[in-house]
């Protein structure tokens, strides 16, 4: 076997996600047997079952929502060049931005109530990464470290609101109030779970799109990302480019925060994300980077999610089979990226060398 | 006589395509034992190509290698290396951190520990035998750009290379480092290695090589022995045509008006050392200014300076009457100065396209309420591919042209704006003799159309064949401005090495 570097034909980055899906699902398979179900069982209720009846196609969608809206956050910032690994810090921000409007909204209607704390949400979103982004432009202090780290921050400052002023004070439990009727999400389908927050998470992908690749600031955005020094010289100013790529990115994530109070949840929990944040990375990879990719990619774990449910019902396998499928994915799709730029090449001569 | 022995390399027929390029067409090569041999032809003819093919990097579509007499087929450098095949390309594949001996043995020898002691008491030996000057225990990343080729050349040689390919290796050295180069190449040749030499210096061609083959459209089309061609024939050879010489041109009208003004200027390198002390410096509307230099004495930060990516710490920049002292690029561009810098590649963004790079400087004018107008932007592109006859598409990567496209494209994207004031570091640098010659074309235009030229160069022939007046810069000051007639590249290379006029 021999290895040698080449550049990425077109298809082939096309067709990565897809072989990373596929070789994920051969190395599980092993899991899979080792918990003494049948793989392809498994598969089908992970990946079709879910699509089989309404309720669940629904629910797919439901799960992609926050996904969607954390995978459009990390593909703009990681796109600019700004590595943003606290879309988790950004959500739980925005989250409890949403609620703090929320408990306000008893006398209001729900035409303000709710574009006022998706307003609230994108604001905290931002302020959170406000401070790495500043850090970053003006010290020149790594961003990777800093708003991972604002993550935990994030959590701790949720739980001390809910262990304190925000606790519940009817059943003691760590949890908000329930947010004004008035500031909860309508339903896209009566009687199902799927809210407002998919119209908008779906908008959001769609404007991003136009942002990257029909705008001026997002042709800037793209040219810092991929080499500053080059749009520095153009005449970009890269510090203030890189400023608002951040901005709206952590403000993209907050909003994932408030679909999920507004929406699902209707009071702040601590375990309000779950890790939507660091999941917006795997979809932003898989996504390719690209917006219409992160839509599709979020789809596709929100399927995965809702499968990985049924098939521990049908199968009696743990939930977290479906866990350890998306931390497989994330990094085959790594290392299919890493493959890309090399070629593989089968030879037989094996004594030579 | 002896029979003549089989060749050292034979390549017959080599087609390599890169999508619907064609980058190499039915090419033939053939490289004897002891030779020098050089490899010519213009900016994207097929050279590097044909010889990463040689050297594993890429495979042909179709042709066939020999090496000394027997079928040869790489998959992959390595197999070539094996076969005693070297290359050394300009862009050195060194390990900074590391000691020469460590770079030279990396990969070479297998099995640990390695005895470093032992080690560098091998390379210090072999560099002995083969007339490389370097020190083995000195770690890379204090090893000037000359130094740090022939590392690269010493692991060839290390590794038993018996062919040794160098694509450029003058471009990035200084006059010296280059007449050094030859020395060892001579030597080495004595000892009975083949080197394949790539330039597009017609005279080091004559002056060190054997044969000559030259490339064009990805063919190659004609070989012959050095001693019995002329540059002229070969510059014929390569273009296809005969090159014209640069037009005779008028000296410029007395008493024009300063267009560019440094006044005092200091500034720091990236070390924080001063590299520009005081310097003082005027450009007049339509003359070219020629800045001569060695490597190193501030060239790059001047550029800098006044292309708004460097700030000066004392001083004045003024453009006419517009003060541009720590102007940010979008000012210094508005003030009206175009900027052709040293390293292209750091100017583009090489994972856009064409069309984008060109517009990327002036998008405001493409994109009406901030959103892109992709036809103005492509028809753009098309309109200045056409004027300035750039061999690419609006949609290529610009990463993927050759290095006198990208250039062009550089220039066409500055020049279309008439830019009162021209600061162009190496312009040809690279750039093969019919680029070179476009290029310098371009210069004289706009000095007749009555721009400001500042012509910053390690190459005095370019200063000589261009320049109305030539400044030496030198530690960062200027020691002498000279009118071009009272210039010789003697006395330049006097003042060059710091002896005061
Ligand atoms: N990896 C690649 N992908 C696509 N096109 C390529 C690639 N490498 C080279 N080319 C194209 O192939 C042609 C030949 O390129 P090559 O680099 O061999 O030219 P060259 O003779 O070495 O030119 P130069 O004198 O500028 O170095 C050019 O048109 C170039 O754009
Ligand atoms: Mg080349």
């Amino acid at each position: 076997m021999k290895i040698e570097r080449r550049a990425a034909p077109l298809w082939l980055r096309a067709v990565i996600p897809l072989l990373a899906v596929v070789l994920t699902f051969a190395v599980t398979s092993a899991l899979i047997l080792l918990a003494r179900a049948n793989p392809l069982q498994a598969y089908y209720y992970f990946l079709l079952e879910p699509l089989s009846n309404r309720v669940s196609i629904i629910e797919v969608l439901v799960k992609s929502t926050p996904l969607l809206l954390t995978g459009a956050a990390v593909t703009l910032a990681f796109a600019g060049g700004f590595w943003n690994i606290g879309a988790e810090g950004q959500l739980l921000a925005g989250a409890t931005a949403a609620t703090a409007v929320g408990l306000q909204m008893h006398t209001a209607s729900p035409l303000i109530a709710i574009p006022l704390m998706l307003l609230a949400g994108f604001a905290a979103g931002a302020a959170w990464i406000a401070v790495p982004a500043l850090m970053k432009v003006k010290l020149a202090i790594d961003e990777v470290v800093t708003t991972l780290l604002l993550n935990s921050v994030a959590l701790l400052g949720v739980s001390a609101l809910l262990n304190g002023p925000w606790r519940d004070p009817i059943s003691q439990w760590p949890q908000s109030p329930e947010i004004a009727a008035a500031a909860i999400f309508p339903r896209l389908i009566p009687r199902s779970r799927l809210h407002l927050g998919f119209l908008v998470a779906v908008l959001v992908i769609l404007l991003l799109w136009f942002l990257l690749n029909r705008t001026t600031l997002g042709l800037q955005m793209r040219a810092v990302g991929l080499a500053p020094q080059a749009a520095r010289f153009a005449g970009i100013p890269v510090e203030r480019t890189l400023l608002r790529t951040a901005l709206l990115s952590g403000g993209i994530a907050g909003l994932a925060g408030v679909s999920e109070v507004a929406g699902i949840h209707y009071h702040l929990i601590d375990a309000i994300s779950g890790g939507h944040g660091y999941t917006g990375i795997i979809v932003a990879t898989l996504g390719g980077l690209n917006p219409l990719g992160a839509g599709l990619a979020a789809l596709f774990i929100g399927l995965v999610d809702t499968g990985s449910q049924s098939v521990s019902r049908a199968l009696g396998v743990p939930v977290y089979l479906g866990d350890v499928i998306l931390a497989t994915l994330l990094l085959m799709t790594l290392a299919l990226l890493l493959l890309q730029r090399y070629r593989i090449r089968w030879t037989r001569d094996r004594g030579a060398m | 006589m002896q029979p003549p022995a089989s060749p050292a390399v034979q390549m017959r027929s080599i087609t390599k395509r890169f999508g619907a390029l064609i980058a190499n067409d039915a090419a033939d090569f053939t490289l004897r034992r002891g030779q020098i041999h050089a490899l010519l032809g213009e900016n994207g003819a097929g050279k590097t190509t044909l010889m990463r093919v040689l050297y594993g990097f890429y495979r042909p579509d179709t042709g066939s290698i020999t090496v000394n007499g027997q079928p040869a087929s790489f998959s992959a450098p390595r197999d070539a290396i094996t076969q005693g095949i070297g290359m050394v390309t300009q862009h050195f594949a060194l390990a900074l951190p590391l000691t020469v001996t460590e770079n030279v043995v990396l990969g070479a020898e297998r099995g640990l520990p390695l005895d470093l002691a032992a080690a560098q008491r091998r390379v210090q030996a072999a560099a002995q035998s083969f007339g490389i000057d370097i020190d083995p225990a000195a770690r890379v990343r204090d090893l000037s750009i000359g130094q740090r080729q022939r590392v690269e050349i010493l692991k060839a040689l290390y590794r038993k290379a018996t062919v040794l390919i160098l694509d450029e290796p003058t471009a990035v050295l200084l006059p010296q480092e280059a007449d050094e180069l030859f020395r060892a190449l001579r030597r080495l040749q004595n000892q009975g290695l083949a080197v394949v030499f790539i330039s597009h210096k017609l005279h080091e061609v004559m002056a060190i090589t054997d044969q000559v083959t030259v490339m064009r459209n990805g063919r190659t089309v004609n070989t012959v022995d050095t001693a019995h061609t002329t540059q002229a024939e070969l510059a014929r050879l390569m273009v296809g045509r005969s090159l014209t010489p640069p037009p005779a041109r008028p000296a410029p009208p007395a008493d024009q008006p300063v267009a560019l003004r440094l006044d005092q200027v200091s500034a720091q390198d990236n070390k924080g050392l001063p590299a520009l002390k005081a310097l003082s410096l005027a450009v007049h509307v339509g003359e070219i200014v020629g800045l001569a230099g060695v490597s190193g004495n501030g060239q790059v930060e001047l550029a800098e300076v006044l292309s708004g990516t460097r700030r000066v710490t004392a001083g004045r920049v003024l453009v006419e009457d517009t003060d541009i002292t720590n102007a940010d690029p979008r000012r210094v561009m508005q003030a009206g100065v175009g900027r052709i810098p040293e390293d292209r590649h750091a100017s583009v963004v090489g994972e856009m396209t064409v069309a984008q790079n060109m517009a990327l400087e002036h998008l405001g004018e493409f994109s009406p309420r901030g959103l892109l107008d992709k036809a103005h932007i492509t028809r753009h592109a098309e309109q200045l591919i056409t004027t300035y006859q750039i061999k690419a598409r609006p949609d290529d990567r610009i990463r993927t042209l050759s290095g006198g496209n990208m250039q062009k494209v550089i220039l066409a994207r500055v020049l279309e704006r008439a830019p009162r004031v021209l600061v162009v570091a190496q312009p040809t640098r690279g750039l093969d003799v019919g680029a070179g010659e476009y290029v310098h074309g371009k210069l004289l235009e706009q000095r007749a159309r009555g721009a400001a030229v500042l012509l910053i160069s390690e190459d005095l022939e370019e200063i000589l064949a261009l320049a109305d007046r030539i400044a030496v810069i030198y530690e960062g000051e200027i020691r002498a401005v000279l009118p071009r007639a009272e210039a010789d590249s003697q006395r330049l290379g006097l003042l060059m090495s710091g002896v005061r006029a």
